[in-house]
């Protein structure tokens, strides 16, 4: 829930709507990739995370 | 009852965390001094239970815990960094995506979990932007109740360089400039293809640019390919990067290898392998570029927000060579800089905003006195805990009741050329060690500079020494009217201290031109005749204070090499034990941790 209040609360400031469909998107997916093949290992890349 | 707030720097590079009670700040340090991992980027569960445990505080008692940065706002950037970019980047994007949508979007889920392991209690967490945090570290401890603000760094969310405005508790940035164009970013793409390492090797381009020839036709030539093919700059410092040769943006390296050898021609060189003059004039273009950008930028600071003084913070804010050629073009009379510039610092300001800006909390200003505490801000040991290695390793020491005593004999110690360990108080908060943390040396001794590199922190030959002078000496040996109490000022040597260059001497390799006698002190002269300043306050660190005043009475130098107490690769030392197994596994002649005093020659091997 908190995750839910949260996203709402960055699309209400940004007002980036057409990202909705696309994080919607890549979060079943990747739901579905992640949690069915372990953990996912962060790779060394500068401007990533 | 007293507030307080949890700052917390993590999951990038060099995570940290700071605490500030009623404002104050108690206590602040970072991960990789616990871990012993150096940039350790992991929660800084370590560093938050000892903040924690300085301040008297139990998690439940805080207030609130403010993250350093906004993660829904940086995962924006990257979907609309990889959007603009497609289809170039799909590699990257599937690395990525998995950590985001497994871990990082859920990002207060996991600090919640993280913080559970800290103590129970269910703070307030707050994210107040990358940069924010960056220009609250510089403007809040500083000592003006008004300053322009200049931040700069690799890339936070969407910003990599802001400049703002501060007065007394409120901070407003009023310009921005956005990744991809970054000079953090630029600065580190030269890292990498000058053979060092992203993000840590940022400094040894920094000191290998002075040897580059100011006057080759390589060096101008090289200069006008880097303005006129790879980043536009404009008036106001602002800059735009072709971004054909970056390859940060979307792929797993820093440039496009192929084009920058067609376009410098020279190849990346090779990790570790053998430096050579055109490594040396590339690693001076892109240091004269960037001074460039750094003051244009500077001069629109002081445009914009009219203000004498200036407090500068981010990883670009380290490079003291372009903040000395800041300082003496007089474009502010005053400048401060957060000493913990990079990302740990962002701990601090993350707290610094939450307290300011999210609680609306005045601020106390000290006139001419910064609120830093010296940046000795990390945890300290007893003389019970440096008797227990000792007996640990069975090891031999002295122990002197009188501190003079103990520095007249060490001051001794190191006009002999002896190498010292010194080992007190509270560890220092940021990149530098400031005397309490420190290995120390003559800057007399022709071969110091050598045999600390060589021997004793077993790094490249090349690199330079900081000279620790007394605050009150600091004119007697360098063209500075500065103070720089945390080393992040270069300034050149003074004249009258200087030795005369051979007529080829930019024609000289290397080492030849590093083991010429350029001063009286020649193991903190640097090629170029500058030189990384501390100076010391006898007020701030007292004890380090009297170990340079028991030199200068020795020699008449009131000065000392200082580098970090550490060897390559490795943190900067914490506690005893550490500072013990560094002074064993190098050729260090003598350490003092607090008032004892250990010698080599009369330890066993670990």
């Amino acid at each position: 829930m908190e995750f839910l209040r949260d996203l709402w609360g960055y699309f209400k400031v940004r007002k980036k709507y057409w990202l909705l469909p696309v994080i919607i998107m890549l979060l079943l997916f990747g739901a579905l990739i992640v949690f069915t093949s372990g953990s996912a290992i962060a790779p060394f890349i500068y401007t990533i995370f | 009852m007293a507030e307080a707030i949890l700052g917390l720097s993590a999951y990038y590079h060099d995570s940290a965390a700071a605490i500030l009670v009623d404002g104050k700040i108690i206590a602040a340090a970072q991960e990789e001094r616990f871990t012993r991992k150096k940039h350790d980027s992991s929660f800084p569960v370590n560093a938050a239970r000892y903040v924690l445990e300085e301040a008297g505080l139990e998690l439940d008692s805080v207030e609130a815990v403010a993250f350093y940065d906004k993660p829904y706002l940086k995962f924006e950037r990257l979907l609309e960094t990889y959007h603009a970019f497609a289809p170039r980047g799909l590699k990257s994007f599937l690395l990525a995506m998995p950590v985001w949508i497994k871990e990082k979007l859920f990002m207060r889920k996991m600090l919640r979990e993280e913080l559970s392991e800290i103590g129970t209690g269910k703070p307030k967490i707050l994210f107040p932007e990358h940069h924010l945090s960056h220009a609250a570290s510089a403007f809040y401890p500083s000592p003006f109740d008004e300053a322009a603000i200049l931040t700069v760094d690799g890339v936070g969310e969407w910003a990599t360089t802001t400049i703002g405005h501060g007065k007394i508790n409120k901070i407003d940035i009023l310009r921005e400039l956005d990744f991809p164009h970054s000079l953090g970013l630029l600065y580190s793409a030269f890292t990498y293809y000058c053979g060092f390492k992203v993000n840590s090797g940022e400094y040894k381009l920094m000191g290998l640019s002075p040897y580059g020839n100011p006057d080759s036709d390589e060096v101008k030539k090289w200069k006008r390919v880097i303005l006129e093919e790879l980043v536009d700059v404009r008036e106001d410092g602002s800059f735009l990067l072709n971004m054909n040769y970056f390859d940060y943006a979307t792929g797993l390296t820093m440039c496009n290898d192929a084009l920058w050898k067609r376009l410098f021609g020279i190849h990346r060189r090779e990790l570790e392998s053998e430096l050579t003059q055109p490594d040396m004039n590339l690693a001076l273009a892109i240091q004269q570029v960037t001074e460039e950008i750094l003051l244009r930028l500077a001069k629109t600071a002081k445009e914009i927000t009219s203000s004498n003084r200036l407090v500068m913070a981010g990883g670009v804010a380290l490079n003291c060579v372009a903040n000395g050629k800041l300082i003496r073009r007089n474009i502010f009379e005053d400048i401060w800089i957060q000493p913990a510039a990079g990302d740990a610092g962002g701990a601090l300001g993350a707290a610094y905003a939450a307290w300011h800006i999210g609680k609306e909390k005045n601020r106390e200003i000290i006139p001419d006195q910064d609120s830093m505490e010296g940046a000795y801000l990390g945890p300290e040991f007893s003389s019970v805990d440096v008797v227990r290695i000792a007996r640990k390793y069975q090891t031999p020491f002295k122990y002197y009741s009188n501190f003079d005593e103990l520095c007249k004999y060490v001051a001794e110690l190191l006009a002999q050329g002896k190498i010292v360990g010194w080992f007190q108080g509270r560890m220092e908060y940021g990149p530098r060690a400031l005397g309490n943390r420190s290995i120390l040396g003559d800057p007399r001794h022709p071969e110091m500079q050598k045999r600390l590199n060589l021997k004793i922190k077993y790094r490249e030959g090349f690199r330079p020494f900081a000279p620790s002078v007394l605050e009150e000496d600091t004119r007697e040996y360098f063209e500075i009217d500065f103070h720089s109490p945390y080393m992040l000022l270069v300034a050149p040597v003074q004249k009258k201290h200087r030795n005369p260059l051979p007529e080829n001497y930019h024609h000289l390799d290397l080492f030849e031109k590093l083991y010429h006698l350029r001063s009286d002190i020649p193991a903190v002269t640097h090629v170029d005749y500058s030189a990384r300043i501390q100076t010391v306050n006898k007020n701030t660190n007292h004890r380090f204070w009297n170990l340079i005043n028991a030199f200068k009475q020795e020699t008449g130098y009131g000065m000392l090499v200082n580098t970090s107490f550490n060897v390559r690769g490795e943190p900067i030392v914490c506690n005893p034990d550490d500072a013990y197994k560094c002074f064993m596994t190098t050729e260090m002649d003598c350490l003092v941790m607090e008032q004892f005093l250990f010698l080599k020659e009369n330890q066993r091997d670990l």
